[in-house]
């Protein structure tokens, strides 16, 4: 058994007209300081006003949302009783609105247990609404909840099939702001996402789609919306890439550059689209080394988004391998953990953390060539040189 | 071959853990027992208890114990014949499993998601042991 889930998708120009037809009496908007500051939450509490729907704010969301963070949502979002909880900005809030949402079900819990082994039947108080103002984690089509505990930096995975949103708007005019670093950063996310969900051994025939076309947008979109936000038609393509990633990876699972990706994050606060992105060409190239089934996979992609036309599996994986360290190049993107400002001494101390994160993550179990502590060293340090990986 | 549910399975199965140099690697640092329950369904007729300890890279016990009042183990996880019998063979992963709801686990997830690579090397372990199922 397994399945396949994801929220009704509203999208397009105007899409935030969905909200006037919107049911409901209260929404709890699950939001940061600066998506207010930068003047997105008032196209979204206009259209309920409209549609006669009052509604509280909850903007105390932080980058890597803490377990405390969302203790503290949870005791608003009680008091308030919404019918609506709506997750706006990027993965943080919609990450935090899908753990308040499940708070408002089980209030005595604490955030640390909002895992697949609690019920939560939500939907009898309130549904979950997700609008993105990036264009990058999925967070919008996935259940996935990431929090993090401040006590040791540790990032949690948690989540329940049960917090999918019921419905993500995907309209343009929350994007079209979005600097060139976060553009870039968040879009490095989606290819992550889309091969990473294609190659996953937890894909299926239900899961390939999205990937294949995920990766494809993202080659032909990203670079464009990155040079020219006002680029309307990128901007939009890369909306509807991040939601099909999630799609890919959510109904999946995500892989190596995730896992090494993370524990980067974690400990050098690397924000996750730039660190994920990095570990991409280095995962890749390590899982080419070894294992034919995801060669063939990663083949498939480069021929479908025309970067191999010819060759064998192994030359067009390789190639879709060059094709993603080009982009990162034209995006600025740093190409090596060197690049990313961290120091050497610093970074080879940490070495052990690093591995011992990477290997437990279930993202480490779910490719085919899962590797141990000692390739994981290796990947790590090769990454930080930005040398091939040739093991 | 060893029935499954029988002591003689448990015997290997420990075997198993113990011999594995890649389970001992990724469990250094675990400290915690476990029942794992099959629940009543095919050919098992009364809830079957397997009870495993498991500390610093080693298996210190396993049993089949018909009084569950015996331990009072960190974690228990329990499924049905048929879903064991898939995890134990590999045929589904165990995460899945869980997402599912097709297995239930109790204690600190938190702690298990600390040790995935754990995990993946006991059951590892389970596909080495010659078993004789029960269907
Ligand atoms: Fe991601």
């Amino acid at each position: 058994m397994w399945n396949f889930s994801c929220p009704l998708i509203v999208y397009g120009d105007n899409s935030l007209d969905y909200l006037a037809q919107v049911k409901g009496k209260k929404a709890f908007i699950v939001t940061d300081k600066n998506i207010l500051k930068l003047g997105l939450i008032k196209p979204v509490t206009d259209k309920l006003d409209e549609a006669k729907i009052q509604w509280e704010i909850f903007d105390d969301v932080e980058p890597e949302p803490s377990l405390t963070t969302i203790k503290k949502g949870g005791v608003a979002v009680g008091k308030y009783q919404p019918d609506w909880v709506i997750g706006i900005g990027g993965g943080s809030c919609m990450d935090a609105a899908k753990a308040i949402i499940l708070l408002l079900a089980r209030p005595e819990l604490e955030p640390e247990s909002l895992s697949v082994l609690e019920e939560f039947n939500f939907r009898t108080k309130a549904r979950l609404m997700a609008i993105p103002t990036t264009s990058g984690t999925g967070s919008e089509a996935t259940w996935a909840i990431v929090l993090t505990d401040t006590k040791d930096n540790r990032k949690l995975g948690l989540g329940s099939t049960e917090c999918m949103p019921d419905v993500a708007i995907l309209d343009p005019v929350m994007v079209m702001g979005m600097p060139p670093q976060i553009t870039a950063d968040t879009g490095m996310d989606v290819i992550c996402h889309a091969i990473e969900g294609y190659t996953s051994v937890w894909g299926t025939s239900m899961t390939l789609g999205p990937g294949l076309i995920a990766t494809r947008l993202t080659l032909e979109y990203l670079a464009r919306a990155y040079k020219d936000g006002g680029d309307l038609e990128a901007r939009k393509e890369m909306m509807n890439a991040a939601t099909m990633g999630g799609m890919s990876f959510g109904n999946s699972m995500a892989g190596l550059a995730h896992s090494t990706g993370h524990a980067l994050g974690a400990i050098f606060h690397v924000p996750h689209g730039r660190a994920v992105g990095l570990f991409l060409p280095y995962t890749m190239e390590y899982l080419i080394n070894e294992s034919a089934e995801t060669t063939a996979k990663y083949a498939e992609i480069a021929r479908y988004c025309r970067v191999a036309s010819s060759g064998s599996d192994k030359e067009c994986a390789l190639a879709l391998v060059a094709r993603i360290r080009a982009l990162a190049g034209e995006l600025g993107q740093p190409l090596s953990v060197k690049d990313c400002g961290v120091g050497q001494a610093e970074y080879e101390k940490e070495i052990p953390r690093l591995i011992e994160r990477a290997l437990n993550e279930v993202m480490t179990m779910t490719v085919t060539r899962i590797p141990g502590e000692e390739d994981l060293g290796r990947i790590f340090k090769y990454a930080y040189e930005g040398k091939s990986i040739d093991f | 071959m060893a029935k499954y549910l029988s002591q003689e399975w448990c015997d290997l199965y420990k075997e198993e853990i113990n011999k594995s140099k890649a389970y001992e690697e990724a469990a250094k640092t675990w400290e915690g027992d476990f029942y794992f329950i099959t629940e009543p369904g095919g050919p098992v007729k009364e809830k079957g208890f397997m009870y495993v300890d498991l500390y610093h890279g080693k298996c210190r016990a396993c049993e089949i114990v018909t009084d569950p009042n015996k331990y009072k183990p960190a974690f228990t996880l329990a499924a049905p014949y048929n879903i064991w019998k898939q995890i134990a063979t590999k045929k589904l992963d165990s995460t899945k499993a869980l997402i599912t709801r097709q297995s239930k686990l109790t204690g600190d997830m938190a702690k298990i998601m600390r040790y995935t690579k754990a995990a993946n090397e006991l059951t590892n372990c389970t596909m080495l042991v010659p078993t004789e199922w029960l269907d």
